[in-house]
């Protein structure tokens, strides 16, 4: 595959939660290395549409399809995805009592490996790549013999995303709110990694409402989602006019 | 107390009692599945019970007046006895008389002749758990002379611990060489009609386990019955007695860390831990026997005793133990704190999946000034299982400044188990301080999610997550001992989720 052709392809993507339907025909393609910002009001089905195509179970694809460097996304198991190469950062990342944090990132970590047919990393080199990884996002080495998440403030989940998105190096990124409850060192961690990943391969789709930082991310696409669609794409502007006007003046626009 | 989560539903936990009976009653009926490693097998006794039995094994056993005097008492106990049903546990009744009494290890006519004869299935399993290639045909009963030497293990361990005065033996062995510390020691903590079970074994009771720690030794190496030659497949009633003197310490591991396929059989043993003035006794289990199946047909009725005396000032018992096999689990392991300022500690994880029940926990009795004590209980259900933690803390009249710490978690995997927490505290002082933690969760889908977006796979989030809600009593296991537990509750735990 080259690098003209999407990495991620999602067409006309239905999902409903119960019986409600949230995305009624999410359309979108990523390109290697590309990053795309995704804006909406709340409700409007940006975390749903990172949840279904990382495969939530309650999150229910009604309709539409959806590939991941060719292969069929919506066939896979949740774990096949993230092996595949999907990541998604959680807006509330769940703690696990008791396991520490660098043990979950290893045998995570080595779950991806494998599947790619790399050999596992030993707890030594895995601690100096995390300690390097962790380094370079402003978490304290401290945080690695921590449980996952246990008693973590909002902004340290968050860089603990960071960081298992930095080691896991995947194809296609969902970063949700990734900024929220970061201060600004934070912030300015997640656009260089970004940044890095970026130039690596990695494609990011960025839902965020934080004009700052999207402007530092210099996007090739702003999409705005409404009614679960996408109502309306475009550059930088698009991103600077939500800001300026907000989404009720907008979805008057679209006549929506 | 009742039920911090109780999942129990009798409609969906209907299960095939009738079916499990009929396997049971005749898996027990069966004779001569056993034999004395050292006897030759007809020396098996028929199936019955009676005052004739128990002479018969005494004598067979050549053993002094006092302990044949002594399991007739506790016959004579027995015979007025119940069975117990206090416990939260669906029990078919057995049939005593269908037992054959005199019966210990495997014997190696009925048992496999070779690795090639095994179940493959069971073999799988060792493999999962990382047990080396000799060591899976001895588990899986094949005959251990045919196997590796053990004796030269054991010769250079004896020798080690005859160097210091340790006494490593089987119980029958003491008897004989030692009859002066059993005929002082022996049911000095579980009285012959301590219950039911306790009784019963008593009156029978095969052969065990025997530790004598002298003043002031510390034990040089951590006692393992992987190591006590011509007892690693002792019989149904097993009797332990391990005496710490003063100022000892010793460390004491039992138990398989792979499932042994014997089904449907009772187990009732009873263990007894006498440590004096400043010694110290750390009692480490991990039990695996084999559950039954996913149907909940066959699998153990493990009925256990266990019991520590803190005797002396500042003694310290500490039990720990991972359960996760038996089709039904009864064990109480307790210590009663005599001493002034002895300590006693229980660290538990108990597994249950499928149609397994276990009732487990611990009794912490004050009766010392400044004793304290620490339980810390692990319980994990899934499938349909049901997981009781039973505990009581006890504070006597003298217990003056006594202190208790309990914490209790229960996770629960799926809808069709339940969780049961039965703390019983009975204080008689004001100024005990008695303090108990519960917690319930679930393997939420919110962090099973998480991790299997991370890349792991159903069973492998499971395990980590299981891994980490024991990792308080993990951690008190010796090193070797922990990373094996480990891997029993991810086997455990195989099909739980996902």
């Amino acid at each position: 595959m080259n690098d003209t052709q999407p990495i991620l392809d999602v067409d006309a993507l239905h999902v409903a939660i119960g019986e409600r339907e949230i995305l009624r025909g999410a359309t979108l393609a990523l390109r290697p290395g590309s990053l795309a910002v995704l804006m909406g009001a709340n409700g409007s089905g940006k975390s749903t549409l990172g949840l279904a195509l990382a495969g939530h179970p309650r999150y229910r694809v009604v309709g539409g399809a959806a590939r991941l460097g060719g292969a069929d996304l919506l066939a896979m198991s949740v774990e096949a995805r993230a092996r595949a190469g999907l990541f998604l950062s959680f807006q509330a990342p769940p703690d696990i009592p008791g396991v520490k944090n660098n043990l979950f990132i290893r045998t995570a970590l080595n779950a991806v490996r494998e599947s790619r047919g790399e050999a596992p990393l030993d707890a030594y080199d895995f601690l100096g790549q995390a300690r390097a990884a962790g380094k370079s996002i402003g978490l304290p080495d401290s945080m690695l013999g921590r449980p996952v998440n246990d008693g973590f403030s909002g902004g340290e989940r968050k860089r603990n995303e960071l960081l298992q998105l930095a080691l896991l190096k995947p194809k296609v990124a969902v970063l949700d709110e990734i900024d929220s409850g970061m201060d600004v060192d934070g912030v300015r961690a997640v656009v260089e990694l970004i940044t890095r990943l970026r130039a690596e391969g990695t494609a990011f789709l960025i839902v965020s409402h934080y004009l700052q930082m999207i402007e530092s991310l210099s996007p090739d696409v702003v999409l705005r989602l409404a009614d679960g669609r996408i109502a309306e794409q475009g550059g930088i502007a698009l991103a600077h006019e939500i800001a300026r006007t907000g989404y009720a003046r907008a979805a008057q626009v679209v006549g929506v | 107390m009742d039920a911090t989560a109780d999942n129990a539903n009798a409609a969906t936990d209907a299960r095939a009692a009738p079916e499990q009976a009929d396997a049971l009653t005749q898996a027990l009926a069966q004779p001569y599945r056993h034999g004395f490693v050292t006897e030759i097998e007809s020396d098996s006794l028929p199936p019955g019970l009676d005052e004739g039995v128990i002479r018969e094994i005494s004598r067979r056993k050549r053993e002094p007046e006092f302990l044949l005097r002594w399991r007739l008492a506790a016959f004579e106990r027995w015979q007025k006895m119940e069975a117990p049903d206090w416990a939260y546990l669906r029990i078919d009744p057995v049939d005593f008389q269908a037992l054959s009494y005199y019966s210990a290890p495997k014997s190696h006519k009925n048992g496999p002749k070779s690795i090639d004869e095994v179940d493959p299935k069971l073999l799988e399993t060792y493999e999962k758990l990382g047990v080396p290639l000799h060591e899976r045909a001895r588990l899986a009963g094949v005959a251990v002379d045919a196997v590796f030497d053990s004796v030269s293990v054991g010769t250079t361990f004896r020798e080690k611990l005859a160097e210091v005065g340790v006494i490593f033996c089987s119980f029958s062995h003491a008897v004989q060489n030692h009859p002066e510390l059993i005929e002082r020691y022996l049911g000095t903590v579980v009285p012959q009609g301590d219950n039911f079970y306790a009784a019963l074994n008593s009156a029978v009771f095969s052969d065990g386990s025997f530790v004598y720690v002298p003043a002031g030794v510390r034990c040089p190496m951590e006692l393992s019955s992987y190591f006590r030659i011509n007892a690693a497949n002792t019989g149904q009633f097993e009797r332990t007695l391990i005496i710490a003197e003063p100022g000892s310490h010793v460390s004491y591991l039992e138990g398989c860390t792979a499932p042994q396929r014997d089904e449907n059989q009772l187990h009732a043993a009873v263990v007894e831990l006498v440590a004096h003035d400043d010694a110290f006794i750390k009692y480490s289990t991990v039990q695996n026997w084999y559950p039954g199946d996913e149907n909940g047909r066959g699998g153990i009725y493990n009925f256990v005793t266990k019991r520590g005396l803190a005797a002396g000032r500042r003694s310290r018992i500490a039990w720990t133990q991972v359960e996760t096999g038996s089709a039904i689990t009864w064990k109480y392991p307790s210590v009663v704190l005599r001493g002034d300022e002895s300590n006693g500690e229980f660290h538990s994880i108990a597994v249950s999946n499928h149609y397994q029940q276990a009732d487990t926990g611990t009794k912490m009795i004050h009766l010392g000034k400044n004793t304290t004590s620490r339980i810390v209980s692990k319980g994990i259900s899934a499938g349909h299982a049901q997981n009781s933690y039973r505990g009581l803390v006890r504070i006597n009249p003298g217990a003056e400044g006594a202190r208790n710490h309990t914490q209790c978690d229960s996770l629960l995997i799926g809808h069709h188990c339940g969780a049961h927490t039965f703390p019983y505290i009975e204080s008689t002082r004001g100024d005990a301080v008695v303090e108990h933690e519960a917690t319930t969760t679930r393997i939420s889908e919110e962090r099973l999610f998480y991790c299997q977006q991370r890349g792991l796979d159903a069973q492998e989030a499971t395990a980590l997550i299981v891994g980490g809600f024991c990792q308080a009593v993990l951690e008190e296991l010796p090193m070797e001992f922990a990373l094996e537990a480990r891997s029993l509750l991810a086997v455990s735990l195989e099909g739980a989720v996902g």
